[in-house]
């Protein structure tokens, strides 16, 4: 199959960002959002035909699909360090490209009316296509350079787009804070890429994921060096782990997400939901061969354990936030544990590769719908102006689509039976309960938690207390609900897509079928919580309060985010500025600086010095003179005379 | 007149330094007279303790420095001075002394007449072109000197004359 | 030539004033004094041709035309660096060497 047509899906937001990026001043506001939105709209199309062309018209050959690879040595340094640059289609990669694109796609429709009159308009799209052109890179990666490469630009992305309101000092600070968190992940990231390197001899992604049919191993050999017990390739890989727990926001380096809400609401539903979070699962996805073969799985128990801990976290967490958008955050970071603790808990072969495909499941439904929440937070942001829960209340009356869309959404994130949500959730308890019992009984607490917090949410919104606004709301002009409802079908049918088909671990595809006792606890553990919701904060009572002040001292540290990001500022700034950075930039003053200084210094004496030699005195040239004729006449009569 | 020398170059005063010259000129017509070239002792007093030791004091007298005292040079300055100068004699002396000279001896009295025709001959070994040449010179410094003393008032007030 | 006295001393005599004269010139501070010492110089080298003309070359008078050149010269000199220096002390209203010093760094 030709896929040469498709280096042209990142390359056409690219070629926006730069056409946008130059000619910033010159184009006017709204004529910039049409390009951004037909630029994506054609990379939407090309992905969507390459899906087709790839699953449909090619299809499988022996049973397995397979995985394409186009690519070009971009630079070589010896016979074994390559870095490659190219596109690679295979499922997981193809359905990347549809989640991102489609989202994306909505985002950029989606801004045309939430960035009306913005003083940045353009700036925005600019920063969007060059977020897009980035993502579409990583998805397409075929080494690990490349995904690195392409990671830091995400990264990078997300720092411009975060701190898009650079006026504002709170959006300036969480830009840097999350540019420097994923740096620090990256640290691990890049470390564990250089070991694979070291030993293995490549980076490409098909070489390290080949297996060995006959002997159900890898095929790669590297040299089995050991480090304090454990292989080298197991630490590379949990080090890898490491940079994309940073960008997933696992814990402990979840900080920066919920601070990431200060940029604009389209940025958090497109990078903080959708996509660039979903970078790290698609790493560990992208090298679950190696993950899953490695010195029995190791690295792969670290990811499920980090996963289930954080969603549970999160969850917990999310429980007693007033920014809507922060909840919406930690559930995004609870969901992305999920997503992680599939991974961990599956296998390799057909129907044991349960989790990868409920995992990648889940990525795709939970895209759907959190992108789906968070523009709707935005449209009602936009109407009330106000961040914060106890400033909404009974919006259904003025904001009919918004309501119902948002309601598609939370059912589909608690889990109601039908909706794409509960397919994908499901699978996801079923691999769970095969597995690992103790990350099943957790996965299904923050199964009931979460539709609990999301419901607490939809309730606190658009039911709840009658709020007497100053400006009556209104609902949001089409260019923001036409998104809305798009995402609303898909999160309601999506679930129906026989994904298993397609995505599989081995890439071979098997059939899924529904446990209807498991699915029963999942559904129930659901409408439970959603049940205690409608009693807290359908009408207004303080039946919550009673509740939260019985927790006491829980709820505060819950209510803190158990004072994670108190530990993280205690120790940078009392232990590594005061005692690492500080004498460091002490020495630096003193030492290199004066040196420097030093010899301009001198430099300014000696010739201090040599300026007497022109004094503009006769006498002294004539005494230099006399002085200079003397020592030469020394020398030649000493020289006549031998 | 080596004292004599020593005393003028390092005089505190401007007025003595110029009279401490004036002896050693005398005394250099002195060595003139010895040697028997008496136009020669005569030339060196008239124009040098003469004319040359007139204009000097002329000259300190124009710029009201005889009753100043003048400053010497930083002591570290003259000794190093001193120094160079000393090295330089010892060089001098050395080749002077170690050069053989042929003395012819001899007490040829030359007269007046004699230079006089030297002077002014043509032959070959005569100084005719050299004298000619050096009334020019003459003339040009006088000439030089009054311009160079005249100063802007002078031209001003002469302009609409010339 | 003098009975009792050799070339050896009269050249002696002559180098010592001339370096005198040298001292003179690179130590003192008024140009008038400069000027001295440069009288000095010259006509150490006077007595110098003088002298070498009467001890080695007895019969010809070269020594002496050159030495009445030379004083003739040394006149016009003086006379000329008498006429700068007045007219310098009209600009500057001192003959310190100290405030000739426009031309250095």
């Amino acid at each position: 199959m030709d896929v040469t047509y498709t280096i042209l899906i990142p390359l056409i937001p690219l070629a926006v960002f730069l056409l946008l990026g130059i000619f910033s001043q010159k184009i006017k506001p709204a004529v910039s959002g049409i390009i951004g939105v037909a630029g994506l709209s054609t990379s939407a199309l090309l992905s969507f035909y390459t899906a087709y062309q790839y699953f449909f018209v090619h299809g499988k050959v022996d049973g397995v699909y397979q995985a394409i690879v186009l690519k070009t040595t971009w630079m070589n340094f010896t016979d074994t360090l390559k870095i490659d640059m190219g596109v690679l289609i295979d499922p997981i990669s193809v359905m990347m490209l549809i989640v991102v694109s489609t989202v994306s796609l909505m985002v950029h429709i989606y801004s045309r009316g939430y960035m009306k009159g913005d003083d940045g308009y353009t700036r925005f799209f600019a920063f969007l296509s060059l977020f897009s052109f980035s993502m579409f890179g990583l998805v397409l990666a075929t080494n690990l350079f490349q995904i690195y490469i392409f990671w830091e630009l995400v990264g990078v992305s997300s720092f411009l787009l975060i701190g898009y309101y650079y006026t504002k000092p709170s959006a300036v600070s969480a830009a840097k804070k999350a540019f420097i968190v994923t740096r620090f992940a990256d640290l691990g990231f890049l470390i564990g890429i250089l070991i694979i390197g070291f030993y293995t001899g490549t980076f490409d992604f098909e070489t390290l994921n080949t297996v060995n049919h006959e002997t159900g191993e890898l095929a790669l050999n590297w040299a089995s060096t050991s480090f304090m017990g454990l292989s080298v390739i197991t630490w590379a890989l949990i080090l890898m782990f490491m940079g994309g727990a940073g960008k997933s926001a696992m814990f402990p380096l979840h900080i920066w997400l919920p601070d990431a809400m200060e940029g604009p609401t389209p940025v958090s539903a497109l990078i903080h939901a959708a996509t660039m979070v979903v970078a790290g699962v698609y790493l560990v996805a992208r090298l679950f061969p190696m993950f899953y073969f490695v010195e029995g799985g190791y690295a792969l128990n670290v990811v499920a354990y980090v996963g289930a801990f954080s969603s549970l976290f999160a969850a917990i967490i999310a429980l007693t936030q007033t920014d809507i958008k922060r909840v919406l955050a930690f559930s995004t970071m609870s969901q992305i544990g999920y997503m992680m603790l599939a991974l961990g808990v599956s296998k390799y072969e057909g129907h044991d590769g349960l989790g990868y495909m409920a995992s990648m499941f889940h990525l795709f439904t939970h895209a759907m719908f959190k992108a789906l929440l968070f523009l709707g937070a935005g449209s009602v942001i936009h109407a009330v102006h106000s961040n914060y829960l106890k400033d909404m209340g009974g919006l259904r009356k003025y904001m009919p689509i918004t309501n119902i869309t948002f309601l598609i959404a939370a059912l589909a994130i608690a889990g109601f039976p039908l909706t794409s949500g509960f397919f994908s959730k499901d699978e996801i308890l079923v691999a769970a309960f095969e597995h690992n019992k103790l990350i099943y009984f957790s996965s299904v607490l923050v199964a009931g938690l979460t539709a609990f917090y999301m419901f607490r949410l939809y309730f606190g919104i658009f039911w709840g207390k009658d709020t007497q606004y100053k400006h009556a709301p209104h609902e949001s002009p089409l260019s923001m609900t036409l998104p809305l409802m798009l995402l609303a079908l898909v999160s309601l049918f999506g679930g129906f897509i026989p994904f298993s088909k397609y995505i599989s671990a081995d890439r071979v595809g098997f059939e899924a079928h529904l446990n209807y006792p498991l699915a029963a606890v999942a559904v129930s553990v659901g409408l439970i919580g959603i049940a205690l919701a409608w009693a807290f904060y359908k009408k207004e009572n303080n039946l919550a309060d009673k509740f939260s002040n019985a927790f006491g001292v829980f709820y505060k540290w819950t209510y803190h985010k158990f004072y994670i990001d108190e530990v993280y500022l205690f120790v940078t700034k009392k232990i590594i500025f005061n005692l690492i950075a500080a004498p460091i930039a002490r020495f630096d003053k003193k030492y290199v600086d004066g040196t420097m200084e030093g010899i301009g210094n001198k430099t300014v004496v000696i010739s201090n010095k040599i300026k007497g030699l022109q004094s503009g005195r006769v006498q002294d040239y004539a005494f230099g003179f006399i002085a200079g004729v003397v020592v030469l006449a020394m020398v030649f009569i000493y020289l006549w005379t031998n | 007149m080596i004292v004599f020398a020593i005393a003028s170059v390092t005089s505190k005063k401007m007025l003595r330094s110029v009279i401490y010259l004036l002896f050693v000129l005398c005394g250099i017509a002195g060595i003139y007279f010895l040697i028997d070239y008496n136009f020669l002792a005569a030339i060196q007093l008239t124009v040098y303790a003469g004319g040359i030791i007139v204009l000097i004091i002329f000259s300190v007298v124009l710029v009201h420095h005889i009753e100043m005292e003048l400053e010497l040079a930083k002591r570290s300055k003259q000794i190093l001075v001193a120094l160079a100068c000393l090295i330089g004699l010892g060089i001098f002396l050395t080749t002077i002394y170690a050069h053989p000279f042929n003395v012819v001896e001899n007490s040829v009295t030359t007269t007046t007449k004699d230079i006089g025709y030297g002077l002014l001959s043509y032959e070959t070994g005569g100084f005719i072109l050299p004298f000619e040449v050096i009334s020019v010179l003459l003339l040009a410094s006088m000439i030089g000197a009054i311009i160079i003393a005249k100063g802007k008032k002078l031209t001003d007030k002469n302009d609409t004359t010339l | 030539m003098i009975a009792g006295i050799s070339i050896y001393e009269i050249l002696t005599v002559t180098s010592i004033l001339f370096f005198i004269g040298i001292y003179g010139f690179i130590t003192r501070k008024n140009l008038i004094s400069i000027l001295m010492s440069v009288e000095l110089i010259l006509n150490a080298s006077v007595i110098n041709f003088v002298v070498i003309n009467k001890y080695l070359y007895p019969d010809m008078l070269q020594g002496v035309f050159f030495s009445i050149f030379i004083i003739a010269v040394a006149a016009a000199e003086t006379a000329l660096a008498v006429s700068i220096i007045i007219n310098l002390y009209r600009q500057i209203a001192s003959v310190e060497v100290k405030d000739t010093e426009i031309m250095k760094y």
